[in-house]
Order: structure tokens, then sequence, then C-alpha cells
């Protein structure tokens, strides 16, 4: 839910960003965070506890409580509430600690 | 591995401060941000500052952010910002690991300043780590940086300055404030905040907190009750709140973990938001040519953010050998502006916390 009318502040009109969240194609727009623009579209658990599987979503939005890790173009622990939102991002829940890989 | 004269951990109000007068000074700076923009706190402030003009009193919170980053921008081949990037590790020969994307670089500096202010606190209750649970500024990011909406309805715990001012703010975004849950018996925040609140009807529940959190997968409802004056739940009093968005704004404390890393003196301060560094009066910590300003030496405001900024700033330029042409009249000016900042009844907290970090045991 984008804010309409605000006393102090302007939004103006963005340009939509598509990007895809568990392979489905979502938007949002120029600006997001990616975990802002999931927020918009209503999707609040961002991420599970590694042992539990509780459901986990952002708290502090500065990067520092890890509650928000996704898997983004394939890397995993991303802070998504300190990245900005790219076209054509892949957005994924993770479902482990995150594994080290290899680039090819 | 590059060297550096002076790196800045932290791009708020602080660090923006200190690089701009080390740049005035002649010196070089790398200023280095975790966020993808710099600005700290206070980009997403909306409301006027107290504290004195050179302070920017007066002055909305996302103004003051962008005065400070022009001052900084003023100067683009003396100060150098990398945004997304971390400073993830800190070693006692000042070198630096920094994260960036999934790079890993090591950097030298012969001074440091750290500047990378607080976290918000959580508070412990049953399911408290359900989705739709935040800290009040990051749902203040959300909405006034993002113009996203935590939902339609919330609950704040917390009735300190920041409580009540983001519950404002979040009434100007459109969202309906349900209640603001108070454990003090009294409001914790100045009146002029808490009265604007009352006047829009929105309850203000003292003696009260958050019991327990319900839902699947998402906040659904919260279990309220009333606390007796050792703060334990009074059996009986529980009730129930239908509402799927909670924000927690319990006080802020110092992220000093880098400073651990170099196993900097750290003393546990509660009136300074919990463990802070040990420093002189020139802001160094105990391991030489590593300073720190701002929030993450103690939590007070962007007002003595801004001036222990421009002191530290003023001192690394100095020690590295570019004494600022006005330095004596500066020092002087930054010292009395953080006098001034700290007299009063709201300054109290800080003067004791500093008070006692110093060992001057007076303090209660
Ligand atoms: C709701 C609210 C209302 C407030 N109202 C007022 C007011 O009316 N008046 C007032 O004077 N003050 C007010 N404040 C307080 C003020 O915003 C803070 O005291 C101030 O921002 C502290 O500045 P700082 O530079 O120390 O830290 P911050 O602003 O927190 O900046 C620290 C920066 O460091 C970065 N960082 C942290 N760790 C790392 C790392 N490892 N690597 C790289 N970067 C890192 C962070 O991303 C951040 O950008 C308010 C705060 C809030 C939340
Ligand atoms: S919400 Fe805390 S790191 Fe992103």
């Amino acid at each position: 839910m984008r804010i309409k009318n605000h006393p102090i502040l302007e939004f103006k009109k963005q340009s939509t960003i598509n990007f895809t969240f568990d392979g489905k194609s979502v938007e949002g727009v120029s600006g997001d965070t990616i975990a802002s623009a999931l927020h918009n579209l209503g999707i609040r658990k961002l991420s599970h506890s590694i042992k539990d599987k509780r459901a986990r979503g952002f708290y502090c939005a500065i990067g520092n409580c890890a509650s928000c890790n996704m898997i983004v173009d394939g890397v995993p622990n991303v802070r998504t509430c300190v990245v900005l939102l790219e076209e054509g991002m892949a957005v994924e829940t993770q479902e482990n600690k995150g594994v080290l890989y290899e680039r090819t | 591995m590059r060297e550096l004269d002076l790196v800045i951990i932290g791009g708020g109000p602080a660090g923006l401060s200190a690089a701009k007068i080390a740049a005035e000074s002649g010196l070089n700076s790398l200023i280095i941000e975790r966020d993808y923009k710099v600005g700290g706190q206070l980009v997403k402030q909306t409301h006027m500052f107290f504290g004195s003009e050179k302070q920017y009193a007066k002055t909305r919170g996302i103004d003051i952010a962008k005065i400070l980053v022009n001052d900084v921008l003023a100067y683009p081949d003396k100060v150098e910002i990398m945004t997304e990037t971390t400073v993830v590790g800190l070693y006692k020969d000042n070198v630096l690991t920094l994260l960036q994307k999934e790079k890993y670089i090591k950097i030298k500096a012969k001074a440091i300043i750290i500047a990378t202010g607080a976290s918000e606190k959580f508070l412990a209750f049953e399911n408290n780590d359900l989705p739709g649970i935040y800290g009040a500024g990051a749902v203040q990011t959300l909405m006034n940086v993002h113009g996203v909406l935590p939902s339609e309805e919330v609950v704040m715990v917390g009735s300190g300055n920041i409580g009540l001012i983001v519950s404002y703010q979040l009434i100007q975004a459109g969202v309906k404030v349900k209640a603001v849950l108070e454990a003090a018996p009294t409001i914790g925040g100045y009146k002029v905040h808490a009265s604007k609140l009352k006047r829009l009807g929105v309850d203000i529940l003292t003696s009260t907190s958050v019991k327990r959190a319900e839902g699947k997968d998402t906040l659904e409802k919260i279990i309220i009750a009333k606390l007796d004056k050792n703060w334990d739940y009074i059996p009986g009093t529980e009730e129930e709140i239908i509402v799927d968005a909670l924000c927690i704004s319990v006080g802020l404390s110092p992220l000093t973990s880098l400073l651990s890393m170099v196993e900097a003196d750290m003393k546990f301060v509660n009136y300074l938001g919990g463990l802070v560094p040990v420093i002189n009066h020139q802001h160094e910590t105990s391991i030489k040519n590593i300073f720190v300003a701002g929030d993450v030496c103690g939590v007070e405001e962007a007002s003595s953010a801004i001036v222990e900024g421009y002191f530290s700033g003023l001192i690394v330029a100095e020690r590295l050998g570019y004494k600022h042409p006005n330095h004596e009249e500066l020092y002087q000016d930054f010292e009395a502006q953080l006098e001034n900042l700290r007299s009063g009844p709201f300054g109290e907290k800080t003067r004791l916390g500093l008070k006692e970090l110093r060992g001057e045991n007076n303090a209660e």
C-alpha cells in the first residue's frame, strides 16, 4: 500500500520496475528497496529462522538485524532493506543459511 | 592494499560532519556507508528539530540531511563516498575489511572515525519475531522514504520521543494508531509530542505493555496487560487488540561491534544506551588513532552527533598534520556547543552518562 496524500512529503509517480519474487513476475517502483517493494505487495514474510523455520519480516530497515535476508540474483544473505530494487532482479526466499558457491 | 589518511565509517550526521571539517582542513577522507545513500537516521525525519540554530533547529530532519550531504559534495576532490559497502572487520593495525556486494576489500587508514550510529532495541515477549512487528525507525523509513504504509492500523510500544513522533507521522501518512503503550507509569517523551497525539484521539496507556503476539506467519493480534510497579504483569488485566502491525520504540543501543573487534576499552553506561567506548576529551578511544562520533559513543540526538562529527574531524585533521586555519576558535566553539546542548533538564541523562563513563563518580 502506497501513501496517496501526505501533508509534508510529496511522492511523485515513479517508473515501474519489474522483478520476480519466488519465480512470479511482480512490480515495484524506482526508489524502492527490495523490502519496500515486497511490503507494498503485501509480502511481509521475507525469510525464516534457520532451525524452527519461523517466519521473519523486516525489523530494522538499516541493514543491521539480518531479519530480511533473501537470495537476490543467486546471491544469498542479501539485506533487502538496504538494497535498491533493480529491473529484472530475481528475489527468492532463502531456505537455509545460504550456500557458498563459485561463479562461473 | 589501498592506504588512506582518514576513513569514516558511517555516513550519518556525525560521519558527514567529520568529513566536512576534515576537507576544510585539507585532509582527504573516505566515507563508507552500508545503506545505498548517506544521511543516516535523518533521511526519514519529517519533523522539525529542537535545539539551537547552529544545529539547524526548526529545520526538518530530511532537509538537514540535504544540507549535510551538500556540505560534503562541495569537496569532490577531498571526500570520497562509498555506499552499499559495509565495514565488516576492523583490526588493530588500522586495517579494515569492507564488504561490497560479493567482494571483500581490505584497506588501511592512518586514522579512523567510527560513526556507525545506533540500532533499535528489541523487546522480549512471546512471538516477538512475527513479521508485522517492526522497529519504529524502520516503519518511519518505509513510509517517509519509500512512501509505503506498514498497514492500515498500528499499535506503538514506547512513549519516548521516537515513539510519539513516529506515531504522529503514521497518522500523517494515513494510518490509524490504535494505542501507544508505555510500561512506565508516566509518558517518556516531551509533552508537546504527547499532546498532539492526544488531541488526535490516540490513547497513551501507561503502566501497560505487550505480553504476547499472535498470528500465523504475520501478526494478527496482540495481548496487552497492565504492569505493577515492579514492571510485572498484573494477572487478569489482559486485553486483546486486533492489529496487524506493531512498532517497537524502546530505545536505541550504540552499534559498537567494530570497537569490540579491536578490543577498545568499553563500559556499560545505561544513560548512554548501553555498551559504549571509553574515550578521552578528544573523542579518541583506547586504540590510538581510532576515534568515535555520534550515537555510537552514546545515544543522543542528531544535533550533538553533528557537533561531535565536526569536533572529531577537527582533531583528526590536526593529528595528521592538516591543522584547520581556525582550529583554536572552532575547538572552543564545538566544545561550547556540546556543553550547551547537554545543559538543561533534557541533557541530564547524557551529563550523568558522560560522568559515569569518565569515572567522575558523583554520577548518581
Ligand atoms: C524518530 C526519531 C526522531 C528523532 N528526533 C530527533 C530530533 O528531534 N532532534 C535530534 O537532534 N535528533 C533526533 N533523532 C536522533 C538522530 O536522528 C540521531 O541521534 C542521529 O541520526 C545520530 O547520528 P549518527 O551519525 O551518530 O548515526 P546515524 O544517523 O545512525 O548514522 C550511522 C550510519 O552508519 C551506517 N553504518 C552503520 N554501521 C556501518 C558499517 N559497519 N559499515 C558501514 N556503514 C555503517 C548506517 O547505515 C548509518 O547510515 C531522532 C531519531 C529518530 C529515530
Ligand atoms: S531489516 Fe534488519 S537487516 Fe534488513
